[in-house]
């Protein structure tokens, strides 16, 4: 029988939630790494027991983790033979560093701070991309060991970027299963971008966003705060989008957008995300607004469009439905392959749901972790 | 040899106890010891200066015999004591975060 891994990242420790395909009985093994801010956790899809980890502290910096034995054990990679492992550390910014837009409007530095985001090449378990704060990609090709950055993504207009309130970090990377030549990348007061050329050249792909109060020009290239991107892997030229407000899909790979947040209580929320094998089946967490990064009423619902937007109904059952003011944050929602498709979330309070049936009915798999970051699913055969 | 003490992350992060020997040429100074640190560790590099500048991380500071040499230059020697294995070189990290 098949059975499911989640990875789950907190603010104090990794995770890592185990059951068989029912999703009904779980083992919870950690913390790993306990007392570190684990950002993001995510498997190779080639090589399933290859797990690559952020793991970041404000006192010691930037640690890349990687488990070849599905999480059981870690190790810093490189060692041996050069690279030594200090050097899966080393995230510098090619050539000269640069700068961007800073809160006043003068221009400020780069300067790294951590690893947000690591997506693993879907076809070489040793190249990974790695989306990092001060907003960059960087790419390994030797399992870890060592980062480059791809450059061409801050040319992309990126003296007008401008940090919000969380950072200004590259949050979402997606790499186009057809294609994987074409990746898109979002940042967080920055935009979306996508690159056709493995990461060589960038450019800003967001027209048609709106933001009216924090960005007046309607033909901004950059500047819009997109809080998540999600994509089905058979039609990679259909994207979905959290933004700061309004939900948003695209039909030609970015080249514009339109808002399909419908009858959603409210279109403020961090995740966005696909079934498995539904299309146009996507999922949103409304939360109550920028000001209040709590859910509507204190009701913890998921809402689910089966028709790629604009027509949304509530999840509710199996979730709080009174005195809940937790938030569910932009890398803390999954989907597995399993025949009835699992979708995942995590909250700031603790919690990671399970719903194993669409979204229809869900149970918590665990209440009292540390602050969720971020959920990945891995199926297992 | 010249003992350092490290912080309970980097124990962890370098799989070592609360205390470590490492060898420092001549002149025995703040910027060797930490040279010195990395090369016998290399997982720890970044951890306590940045990889790039190689500037002391903020909340990073560095003791010895009842001192503060967090803000001294690399070149400053280490005390006598620490030098003759007497007295540790402390790596802290620094009480932040309220």
């Amino acid at each position: 029988m098949s059975s499911v891994r989640v990875l789950v990242g907190t603010k104090k420790g990794a995770f890592i939630l185990t059951a068989d395909g029912k999703r009904e009985q779980w083992k919870i093994n950690g913390a790993f790494f306990g007392g570190w801010e684990m950002y993001h956790l995510k498997g190779s899809p080639v090589h399933q027991d290859r797990i690559y980890a952020s793991q970041t502290s404000g006192w010691f910096g930037q640690i890349i983790q990687r488990s070849d034995d599905g999480g059981k054990t870690w190790s810093v990679p490189g060692g041996g033979t050069v690279p030594e492992p200090g050097e899966s550390n080393k995230f510098v910014y090619d050539g000269e560093v640069g700068t961007h837009k800073w809160y006043d409007g003068t221009q400020h530095p780069w300067e790294f701070k951590r690893i947000w985001h690591l997506e693993p090449s879907l076809t070489d378990p040793d190249t990974a991309f790695a989306g990092a704060e001060d907003a960059a990609i960087f790419k390994t090709t030797d399992g870890g060991a060592t980062w480059k950055e791809l450059p061409g993504l801050r040319a992309a207009k990126g003296h007008l970027w401008q940090p919000g309130a969380g950072g200004m970090g590259l949050h979402t990377i997606l790499i186009d299963p057809i294609n994987e030549q074409r990746m898109f990348g979002a940042i967080s007061a920055a935009g979306v971008f996508r690159t056709d050329d493995g990461g060589t050249n960038w450019k800003p792909i967001n027209r048609g966003l709106k933001s009216a109060y924090e960005l007046p020009d309607p033909n901004a290239d950059v500047g819009h705060c997109v809080h998540r991107i999600a994509m089905h892997s058979s039609r990679p030229d259909v994207l979905f989008m959290q933004k700061h407000w309004d939900v948003l899909r695209s039909d030609n790979a970015g080249d514009m957008w339109y808002e399909v947040s419908g009858n959603l209580p409210t279109d403020f929320g961090f995740p966005i995300d696909v079934h498995t094998h539904e299309p146009e089946t996507i999922y949103v967490v409304p939360i109550t607004s920028d000001s209040e990064h709590f859910p509507p009423d204190g009701k913890l619902r998921v809402y689910r469009s089966r028709t790629g937007g604009n027509e949304w109904e509530p999840l509710t059952h199996g979730l709080p439905q009174e005195n809940c003011y937790v938030n569910v944050l932009r890398d803390a929602m999954a989907v597995d392959s399993l025949d009835s498709c699992g979708i995942y979330f995590g909250t700031t309070g603790g919690q990671v749901y399970c719903s194993p049936d669409g979204g229809d009915h869900w149970h918590a798999i665990v209440r009292d972790l540390p602050a969720v970051y971020s959920v990945e699913v891995q199926t297992l055969p | 040899m010249i003992r350092v003490v490290l912080p309970y992350h980097l124990q962890n992060l370098a799989r070592v106890g609360d205390e470590v020997q490492v060898k420092v040429g001549h002149p025995a100074t703040l910027g060797a010891v930490l040279d010195a640190i990395e090369a016998a560790y290399p997982v720890l590099r970044g951890t306590i200066r940045d990889h790039g500048t190689l500037k002391r991380r903020p909340f990073v500071r560095f003791y010895a015999c009842q001192e503060d040499l967090s803000l001294n230059p690399p070149e400053t020697p280490l005390p006598a004591s620490v030098i003759n294995g007497s007295e540790p070189f402390l790596v802290i990290g620094a009480i932040a975060g309220g």
